[in-house]
């Protein structure tokens, strides 16, 4: 059933709201921090505009107060958002067929928040309909969260009491994504292995940690799976059609 | 370098790496196990940023009864499963984290 660019789009909204009520403390903290490495309100505003990627954020104002090299920052931040590529290719078959500046700005809107949401969305209705809108409201939804978090982090500091522990609300948020989504014993087994491991790399700098579980995840995830095909009988495949 | 500099340049990879696959998956050819792997990127990624943020406790890793974040997660976990409504899973995680914070409180 293929809905109007209206209904998808403020689906998108709706479904991202929630998060919001996670990702603002963060905005906040984000803020706060900015002003104490000294960055101008100018300044610290266009980084949420033109990285818009929260957890580098945090770490760059925090180089930056500590006077690091900028060329390291760069190289910091870019590998602290290397996970962002496992997204883009996990959507990239789903907008395949949208034009380039589309690509651009959907691009432009995919951070851990927006893709969750996005993701869920797509696994479940498709992308033949006006899906792309959903999209588009899901990450203009935490875009304007996110620059507003930040503005008022910047101006007024991080007003909300850590012991509220808002922030809690993400992972809260991704564990309600994800659980659904464990429908076979191969999914399980990459989510459970990319978790242990996530926890095993806690101490690894710039999140490489996380990236590292995530790819043994898939990895473990496909070795499962060629199992259970290679035992499956007259191999009458799953279907995405594998026996090509 | 700039600040500016330092920001743009910052930018610049951050979108790079988001727009990378999507613009070039179609005109690449990848391995058959690469498209495979596609679908185990939501449940690795997501499963490796969450279990994490529980067992962090003010930046460190807290794995024990002591971290109230740990059994909210739990019962987070088993409302989703139950549900699949994200909206009550953070409900009743928000309220299981406070209830499992007082409860540890008393000790």
């Amino acid at each position: 059933m293929e809905r109007s660019k209206k209904v998808e789009f403020w689906n998108g909204v709706r479904d991202e709201a929630p998060l919001l009520l996670g990702v603002a403390p963060f905005g906040l903290l984000y803020g706060a921090l900015a002003m104490s490495a000294h960055l101008s309100i100018l300044a610290g505003q266009a980084m949420s505009s033109i990285v818009f990627a929260g957890a580098s954020q945090l770490i760059a104002a925090q180089l930056i107060a500590s006077s690091t090299s900028a060329v390291v920052i760069v190289l910091v931040v870019f590998v602290v958002n290397l996970r962002h590529a496992l997204y883009s290719a996990s959507v990239a078959p789903h907008v395949r067929w949208l034009s380039t500046p589309w690509k651009v700005l959907l691009s432009y809107l995919l951070t851990d928040e927006a893709y969750a949401v996005v993701i869920t969305h797509y696994n479940k209705e498709g992308d033949s309909g006006n899906q792309h809108l959903y999209f588009l409201g899901a990450g203009l939804t935490l875009w304007s969260g996110w620059q507003l978090s930040s503005l008022v982090g910047i101006l007024i500091g991080a007003q909300i009491p850590p012991s509220w522990s808002l922030s809690f609300a993400l992972p809260l948020t991704f564990i309600a994504l994800v659980v659904p989504a464990l429908k076979d014993r191969a999914a399980v087994a990459a989510a459970l292995a990319a978790a242990v491991l996530g926890v095993l790399g806690f101490g690894l700098p710039y999140k490489t940690g996380l990236l590292l579980a995530a790819l043994v995840g898939i990895s473990v995830g496909l070795l499962l799976e060629g199992r259970a095909q290679a035992g499956t009988p007259l191999s009458s495949v799953g279907p995405e059609g594998g026996t090509k | 370098m700039s600040t500016w500099l330092l920001i743009l340049c910052a930018g610049l990879l951050t979108f790079g790496t988001r727009l990378s696959f999507i613009l070039l998956l179609e005109r690449i050819r990848v391995p058959d196990w690469f498209r495979r792997g596609l679908r185990f990127v939501p449940v690795a990624v997501l499963s490796a940023i969450t279990l994490p943020e529980l067992a962090n406790l003010g930046g460190k890793l807290a794995l024990s009864w002591h971290n109230a974040q740990l059994p909210a997660g739990i019962v987070a976990v088993l409302v989703a499963w139950r549900t699949k409504n994200v909206f009550l899973t953070i409900l009743v995680g928000m309220a299981a984290l406070y209830l499992f914070k007082g409860i540890l409180g008393l000790f």
